[in-house]
């Protein structure tokens, strides 16, 4: 459909110089940070790094379900967060394991979340999709979203009713943060184990899922159902299995960002999952829903804004107001660019 | 059909036991419940059994009803009972059903109330009136039963005119009803603008949140810190007043709060109502979760101007009233929590006003509804594309739609921090926009009165309803022990804690009338019809992409 061209010359323009000005603020700003105190710059960043890695995972999550259903998995964080009580209750009432764990049970307990974890949430997301979208795949395209809504108060609920209203806490590890060992340091920036089991279970998590969407038999009929369902189902893709099977890729992905959230920060509550989800939810729409490379570079980009804003000390708007930034890319990016940094890859989108 | 042989197999089944299989499983858990001790075994339990099996059986009892009929020897009893007049069918059954339930209850020793029968027979009369007459009659007399409601409820012994409600024990409170009627104006202000218009509006809490400042910002001592001192026809007292501040007179706040609302809906919405509708949603979501947390930081440390007094929040606000003025010349009351410089409580004053304000918010949404801006709202619902070929301005009447429920909802958010006289930050979080979206959806998108019932219903759960009703399972159904209870989870000590799960429930009902009955209790008729033949709900021109 070809739109009017001169109304939306002007319009694009002015945009365009905003976002631009925006940009170079936001960098002069990070410079005079870098000047002024290098090693908290350095600190900051190396934080941001594992914490836009394990939001990656989350929105991940939104982005895979998007593409293909384009529907906004409101309960996905909540998935997330019961991950999270999973791992909460294999380490304190499996394992029991006390405060500052040997390390050889500490990675059994890993293992045996992950697989839970993985497993559970992979599990549920499957049988959320089959109880509750499913019958509504032809509604109106507001009720599903609704419905996700819905969900998303019952497993937090769900949440409550396991675990009560009081935050669940894990004993400190060395997984946690501020708690590892160094292992390397430049300068006066140390590099420290918490940070590397972050990446250490996240950058493998995210080659197997390009593997798996890229090379797969499986991943060809999930990318062939996102651009059309369709043609999809008139070349012999099951649709239906398909987006079981996304949501269970999805799920074990949340599952995976419990899992190291709850050793990570060693505190999860049943609020966790909702604003974290709607940050990997903004991390997604910033790289561009629909598509996998940009929900990690939109997950980095948020999880490094989230901590320049509390690390930063010269000018920056502090831990109070993070919530309110990160809404607010959210809503200038949805207003000027709904198509995300990298494009959105959506049936409609193109 | 492999995949789904065992829905199949099910559906293949006949009717009976469909119905009968899963009544006699929740019927058998229950009684397993009770006679393992985790249930008392009181009469309570025994009559939830049956009425499980009943409800699921009635259908079958019906049918079993004619047959026997039939057996007995009369011949054709249906068809024979359908040839009779209309009023007849209309007037035995609920006679025949009223009198055999007073008749168990009465052999069971309970005494059937006379405020049950006085309002049964209210009932009964109005549903054996000609549909034309009902048309009126029934609002009328709703009305009628609810301006009078104050004088029942605030009788001391009001359970003297007031039946016991089963298992939620007793009617709304006065503070409840208030409060349920400001949520019923939200309600349908939401309404305007998700059930009218189609717009998924996450963010509704914002408005509310703006409404209630407003009213703090204009009717209390607030910005006495920077000399500001103004008084119109307010109801603050003499040392009050000397402190300083904005003293606007109640009514002059509301339709300020209204329009500064609406204002910050159309800035809202200019911008953002392009959007495709489930990022309309997303953006609207994340107004409601910054709005909050500016009122939060929004004191001297985070804004470097005490705007909202951070998470104190303002108090007091002046309480409603007609002002000193409007007391001396025309009569009426000066303050409703004031006279003569001593505190009392006009509850009933809050009540009437506020039912006013709603009556006020139901003939707009009614009106505009039938306007041709509401017609033009309910095109754009059903077909943008359509909407737009006929000549809609799409964005103009979006931003309308808009601003309309911002309106309301800013009128609503003052009323509730006048009656309270005080705002803080923490009662605007996102399970407040669920809410009362839950409200517009369970009573029904777009018809105004199934909204009012949708949130008179969950105003009254969320208040009292949940608690009551636990209370009750504690008391007479779960052996519960509430020396042992913790106060932080659900089920502990044999007690239930069920108020811990009230946006579970809602969750719960979401879901429930989405998958069940998307169209709500009590559906519009066409908004009805768009859940069964489905709607073009895909924009026309996608101007974002």
């Amino acid at each position: 459909m070809q739109p009017i061209k001169a109304r939306r010359d002007l319009g694009a323009l002015a945009s365009q110089a905003l976002g631009i000005l925006l940009v170079v603020v936001v960098l002069a700003w990070l410079g005079v940070n870098l000047v002024k105190t290098p090693n908290d710059f350095g600190r900051v960043f190396l934080v941001g790094i594992s914490q836009g890695s394990l939001y990656a995972l989350v929105a991940l999550g939104y982005t895979l379900v998007y593409g293909i259903l384009e529907l906004i998995n409101f309960a996905h964080g909540d998935v997330f967060m019961l991950g999270g009580m999973v791992t909460a209750s294999i380490v304190v009432q499996v394992f029991s394991l006390g405060e500052d764990p040997a390390f050889g049970i500490l990675i059994a307990a890993l293992l045996v979340s992950l697989a839970a974890a993985t497993i559970g949430c992979a599990l549920l997301n499957a049988t959320i999709e089959r109880v509750a979208y499913k019958p509504l795949r032809n509604a109106p395209r507001l009720a599903p979203l609704i419905t996700a809504i819905g969900v998303s108060f019952i497993l937090e609920n769900v949440a409550i009713i396991w675990k009560g209203t009081r935050p669940v806490s894990l004993p400190v590890s060395a997984f946690s943060a501020g708690h590892g060992g160094q292992v390397f340091r430049i300068g006066q920036v140390v590099y420290t184990w918490d940070r590397l089991f972050v990446l250490a279970v996240t950058v493998p998590v995210l080659i197997g899922l390009v593997w798996l969407v890229k090379f797969t038999r499986q991943g060809k009929a999930m990318r062939a159902t996102a651009q059309d369902k369709d043609a999809a189902a008139m070349m012999g893709i099951d649709v239906d299995r398909t987006i079981s099977f996304t949501f269970l890729v999805a799920g074990g992905l949340a599952g995976v960002a419990g899992v190291i959230f709850a050793f990570y920060s060693t505190e999860i509550s049943f609020g966790t999952g909702f604003t974290l989800g709607l940050f990997a939810f903004t991390a997604a729409v910033l790289g561009g829903i629909g598509n996998l490379p940009g929900a990690v570079l939109g997950a980095l980009l948020i999880g490094l804004i989230q901590n320049f804003n509390e690390g930063l000390a010269w000018h920056s708007l502090g831990s109070k107001w993070t919530q309110s930034l990160v809404f607010a890319i959210l809503i200038l990016i949805l207003v000027f660019r709904p198509q995300g940094l990298l494009g959105e890859r959506t049936p409609e989108g193109g | 059909m492999a995949r789904s042989s065992l829905g199949e197999l099910w559906r293949r089944q006949p009717p009976i036991a469909r119905r009968a299989v899963p009544a006699l499983t929740i019927a058998g858990l229950l009684l397993g419940l009770a006679l393992s001790g985790v249930l008392r075994r009181s009469p309570e339990v025994y009559i939830l059994i049956v009425a499980v099996l009943a409800l699921f059986l009635a259908r079958g009892a019906y049918a079993g009803f004619w047959l026997g009929l039939e057996r007995a020897g009369l011949r054709n009893p249906r068809g024979r009972w359908q040839g009779q007049s209309t009023l007849l069918q209309r007037a035995v059954p609920p006679l025949v059903i009223a009198g055999s339930v007073i008749t168990i209850a009465w052999a069971g020793g309970i005494a059937p109330d006379p405020s049950l029968i006085f309002l049964l027979a209210i009932t009964y009369v109005l549903y054996l009136l000609p549909a034309r007459v009902r048309r009126f009659a029934v609002p009328v007399t709703v009305l009628a039963l609810v301006i009078a409601y104050p004088y029942f409820i605030q009788q001391t012994d009001y359970q003297r005119f007031l039946f016991n409600v089963p298992v939620f024990n007793a009617f709304p409170s006065m503070d409840t009803m208030v409060s349920m009627i400001i949520f019923a104006m939200m309600a349908i202000g939401l309404n305007m603008v998700v059930g009218y218009a189609g717009l998924l509006d996450l963010g509704y809490v914002a408005f509310y949140a703006i409404g209630a400042y407003t009213a703090a910002w204009l009717a209390s001592p607030h910005f006495a810190a920077y000399g500001v001192s103004f008084d119109f026809g307010s109801v603050a007292e003499k040392g009050i007043l000397q402190v300083g501040g904005i003293h606007l007179t109640i009514w002059l706040v509301l339709i300020v709060a209204g329009l500064l609302t609406a204002l910050v809906g159309v800035i809202i919405g200019l911008p953002t109502l392009r959007l495709r509708g489930d990022y309309l949603a997303i953006v609207t979501l994340g107004f409601g979760e910054i709005l909050p947390q500016v009122a939060r930081n929004g004191d001297k440390d985070g804004l470097g101007f005490n705007l909202t007094n951070g998470p104190p929040g303002i108090n007091p606000i002046d309480s409603p009233g007609f002002g000193h003025w409007l007391s001396v010349h025309a009569g009426l009351p000066s303050s409703y929590l004031r006279a003569q410089g001593v505190y009392v409580n006009f509850l009933s004053l809050m009540f009437w006003s506020a039912l006013g304000l709603l009556l006020i918010t139901i003939f707009c949404s009614v009106r505009l509804r039938d306007s041709r801006l509401g017609r033009a709202w309910i095109a754009i619902r059903e077909d943008e594309t359509a909407a737009a070929a006929m000549g809609i301005p799409l964005m103009r009447t979006k931003t309308w739609a808009y601003a309309s429920g911002a309106f309301f909802g800013g009128i609503a958010g003052a009323w509730f921090a006048t009656i309270k006289t005080g705002v803080f930050p923490d009662d605007f979080f996102f399970n407040v926009s669920v809410l009362i979206l839950c409200m517009v959806i369970l009573g029904g998108m777009g018809n105004v009165w199934g909204v009012i019932a949708g949130a008179a219903f969950l105003a009254y759960l969320n208040l009292e309803g949940i608690a009551n009703f636990n209370g009750w399972m504690n008391d007479h159904v779960l052996v519960c022990d509430p020396s042992k209870q913790n106060p932080s989870s659900v089920i502990s000590g044999g007690c239930l804690n069920a108020p811990l799960v009230t946006f579970g429930i809602y969750g719960a009902i979401i879901v429930l009338v989405m998958l069940l009955r998307p169209q709500g209790l009590f559906p519009e008729q066409r908004r009805k019809l768009e859940f069964e033949t489905g709607v073009h709900d895909t924009p026309f021109q996608d101007e974002t992409a």
